[in-house]
């Protein structure tokens, strides 16, 4: 018998901590398969987040640092002027990414660093107990938004995808979303795109992946991902935003 | 015809039924006992159905599930 799937090497045996119908697990496990497929595993420093990700070293059998709530595309960037030959990605959540350390992503993408972000978008602060995200929709309840996000008291949603296109520096951005088989598929091919526009030295790159809370969402894992597939893709359309064949 | 050997590792799954809504032949279903974690694992109802499809595995957030292809039945 031919193994056609198994657990990836880069993925230790450990446990997720992660709650049921989340759609970490997931996307940890195509991380993990794209480092073993372009045989990185020995080369890759993993930047990971605050978040629910923050456990991420335990999980990812590469070497890893932990940086300050949204600071992973500062370290990134230390790491890979430092030692050029390593492999470096961010693995960061919505809450760091998109909150806390927007200067941080914006500016490492107008730099043009040569890094690879994962951005994990869930639409709510998963780790603190469910509380409204930037990137929470209008009229989706939180614990702090219990009426469902206002434009007039709170904004609007970032789109973050949409806004780091506008810059010169970024090579490749990609949004997709984890809510089927075949967009599971299309997820590990945007991130093996993204990892090897780093190995070419040809720049930013960063995949933008539409993920379930079911926990913090109140939902079933089956409504959340109903959620995700009607609600979430309306706002945060899925696409190349930015590839290398049009930056050349 | 292939034969296809689904695997789950039932101690690994939170019963989260990703899976079962993925399957294309509606072929999975949760156990009636509980793991060691006190989810009911997923399992396959009739593996003789099962294409191999990997719609399963590649849903499964906990990478409860293994699969393998080959020889003949």
């Amino acid at each position: 018998m031919a193994v056609v799937f198994e657990r990836p090497k880069s993925l230790k045996e450990t446990k997720f901590h992660y709650c049921p119908g989340c759609h970490h697990g997931i996307i940890h496990r195509l991380v993990a398969e794209v480092i073993d497929e372009l045989k990185l595993q020995e080369k890759t420093i993993a930047i990971l987040p605050v978040g629910c990700a923050v456990l991420g070293y335990e999980y990812f059998d590469v070497d890893c640092i932990e940086a300050a709530h949204g600071r992973a595309p500062a370290v990134a960037t230390g790491v890979k002027r430092c030692r050029p030959e390593t492999f470096v990605f961010t693995y960061q959540g919505d809450g760091d990414l998109a909150s806390i350390g927007t200067a941080e992503i914006i500016h490492a993408a107008a730099r043009g660093e040569n890094i690879s972000v994962i951005y994990v978008n869930n639409a709510i602060y998963g780790m603190t107990g469910g509380q409204m995200a930037p990137t929470t929709l209008l009229g989706q309840k939180t614990t702090t938004s219990p009426q469902g996000r206002k434009a007039e008291l709170t904004g609007y949603p970032l789109r973050v995808c949409e806004m780091l296109a506008t810059l010169q520096g970024v090579t490749y951005l990609e949004r997709t979303s984890v809510h089927d088989p075949k967009h599971v598929r299309k997820t590990k091919k945007a991130i093996k795109e993204a990892f090897q526009v780093q190995l070419a030295g040809k720049g930013f790159a960063l995949v933008e992946v539409l993920s379930a809370c079911p926990t913090n969402w109140r939902m079933s894992p089956e409504r959340a991902l109903d959620f995700v597939k009607n609600q979430m893709i309306n706002y945060y359309p899925l696409g190349v935003f930015k590839s290398l064949e049009e930056v050349e | 015809m292939q034969k296809r050997k689904v695997i789950f590792q039932e101690d690994l799954c939170k019963g989260c039924e990703l899976c079962k809504i993925a399957c294309p032949r509606g072929i999975i279903k949760m156990a009636d006992y509980i793991n060691t974690m006190g989810y009911h694992p997923a399992q396959l109802s009739e593996p003789e159905k099962c294409s191999g499809c990997l719609s399963c595995a590649l849903m499964c957030p906990d990478v409860v599930i293994r699969v393998e292809r080959g020889g003949v039945a």
